[in-house]
């Protein structure tokens, strides 16, 4: 799954982590060509840090949650921030698709980002981002390489 | 795409999602995918590319700029 050398890797970046990071990951027992191979891989990142936990879901049986992330599609992957007090925090980073290649390197900024809370945008982005105020979708596609 | 994290980390409106396409026909064609990265901000507005994060911003909220 992952080579001793990329092991090494991903445990100097998540030995920089703060904050634990919880993954609730969607999955689907049929129909989902890349769910059994995201779930091996989350679970490396478990073995490789203590700080990252994984809760697992299923889109179908438990639809409650899915809707509640506005998640419609598996594998997908919840980041939530486990604050100092315990309490799960969700800032809205979702991933969708097989966590290989580009999108491992995302969801290793996406737990980072959680947990550290950096890197930050400029001044002048944050002035910009003001001025939305009320529920806006950014959604980034990309394929493996 | 840690731009677009970013966004929503900073911002309680915000947010982001990283879609790995290949295994979704159906968003390829809903989202009319044809190139990567491509960013598709509340199913209208669309960037193509990676640029910079000021440019990046500014067109992601461009219709939610008080018009002058």
């Amino acid at each position: 799954m992952l080579s001793d050398t990329q092991r090494q890797q991903v445990k100097e970046l998540l030995d920089d982590m703060v904050d634990d990071v919880r993954l609730v990951f969607f999955t689907q027992s049929f129909g989902c060509e890349t769910c059994g191979d995201t779930g091996r891989i989350l679970r490396v990142l478990t073995e490789i840090s203590p700080r990252v936990s994984v809760d697992e879901k299923n889109l179908v049986v438990d639809k409650d949650d899915a809707a509640a992330y506005g998640v419609a599609h598996a594998p997908a992957i919840v980041v939530l921030q486990r604050a100092a007090d315990g309490t799960l925090v969700d800032h809205r980073i979702r991933l969708l698709g097989a966590p290989f290649g580009y999108e491992f390197t995302s969801l290793m900024d996406a737990i980072l980002l959680v947990s550290r809370g950096g890197p930050q945008l400029s001044d002048a982005s944050l002035a910009l981002l003001a001025h939305v105020t009320s529920p806006m979708h950014v959604q980034v596609f990309t394929t493996p390489t | 795409m840690s731009l677009a994290f970013r966004m929503a980390f900073a911002s309680p409106h915000i947010t982001a999602t990283a879609v790995e396409v290949t295994e979704f026909a159906d968003l390829i064609q809903k989202y009319r995918v044809n190139g990567v990265p491509k960013t598709v901000v509340d199913d209208r507005v669309e960037i193509l590319g990676g640029i910079p994060e000021d440019a990046f911003i500014a067109e992601a909220i461009r219709e939610r700029m008080p018009q002058a």
